[in-house]
């Protein structure tokens, strides 16, 4: 669903209430997954009158990616550290 | 033909032992490296579990013995090649239709093993790369995206 809420946005900018036609499930629950798109760096809102409008974040998949490097780095650095340790305490070559 | 495509994320590591080790410790040996606050668990994290076969399953389990789905084993080829499929989303959610790899070959250099990762088709978290191409040419599109795209790439 979230996806779906996403692929609406990319015919360009909308609002909440025009993302919502058609989809199954309820305004509410379409604004829940907007949140969660605009916290993952995906999509950004402005005021437009009384309405807030959604629209896909351009930079969005880059922030997904520099996300990914920085998860990985921290990862792999503990798992380098692992292998070291067992290496040394572990059983001899 | 337009088709959004992020950089794969790439890593190049060093580490102190035979490649058969560093396997090992990659996969069975992942619940004691895996930071354990990158889980989608309820419970507290316990376990991240490579079932060791082609198609096995990869998951998390929490303290409670509730488990989470991270992806798929996709080639087993131990002590040198290891690629799964990661199907979290950017908001770290199981997604069954996202199919994104992350691959591992361990290489033996000098004494230790050279580590070549590398994570991609990074653009699927956002979208279908079919879906994506439609959109490339929609007002407000994807052209920033494309060139965030062939910034990474000429500044690889």
């Amino acid at each position: 669903m979230r996806r779906s809420v996403f692929e609406r946005l990319m015919d360009g900018p909308q609002p909440v209430g025009r993302i919502a036609l058609g989809l199954p499930v309820s305004r509410p629950a379409v604004s829940q997954h907007l949140k969660v798109l605009k916290e993952a760096g995906l999509v950004t809102d402005r005021a437009e009158g009384t309405r807030r409008v959604y629209c896909i974040d351009p930079h969005g998949l880059a922030a997904v990616r520099r996300y990914l490097d920085q998860f990985w780095t921290e990862a792999l650095d503990a798992f380098v550290a692992e292998v070291e340790k067992d290496d040394k305490g572990g059983s001899p070559k | 033909m337009k088709t959004v495509t992020i950089a794969p994320v790439r890593k190049t590591l060093t580490v102190k032992a035979a490649p058969a080790r560093a396997f090992e410790v990659f996969t069975s040996g992942m619940s004691r490296w895996w930071p354990p606050t990158h889980s989608i668990l309820k419970s507290p994290f316990k376990e991240a579990v490579i079932e060791p076969r082609a198609g096995g399953r990869w998951y998390h389990v929490g303290e409670d013995g509730s488990t989470c789905e991270t992806g798929l084993v996709r080639v087993w080829d131990p002590p040198g090649r290891l690629v799964l499929v990661w199907q979290l989303g950017p908001d770290w959610e199981y997604d069954k239709d996202l199919d994104t790899e992350v691959e591992l070959k361990f290489i033996p250099e000098g004494d230790g093993t050279r580590v070549e990762f590398e994570h991609r088709h990074i653009e699927r978290m956002g979208e279908g790369a079919e879906k994506a191409r439609a959109a490339v040419d929609a007002p407000g599109g994807w052209t920033a995206i494309l060139e965030e795209f062939r910034k990474s790439v000429e500044g690889a």
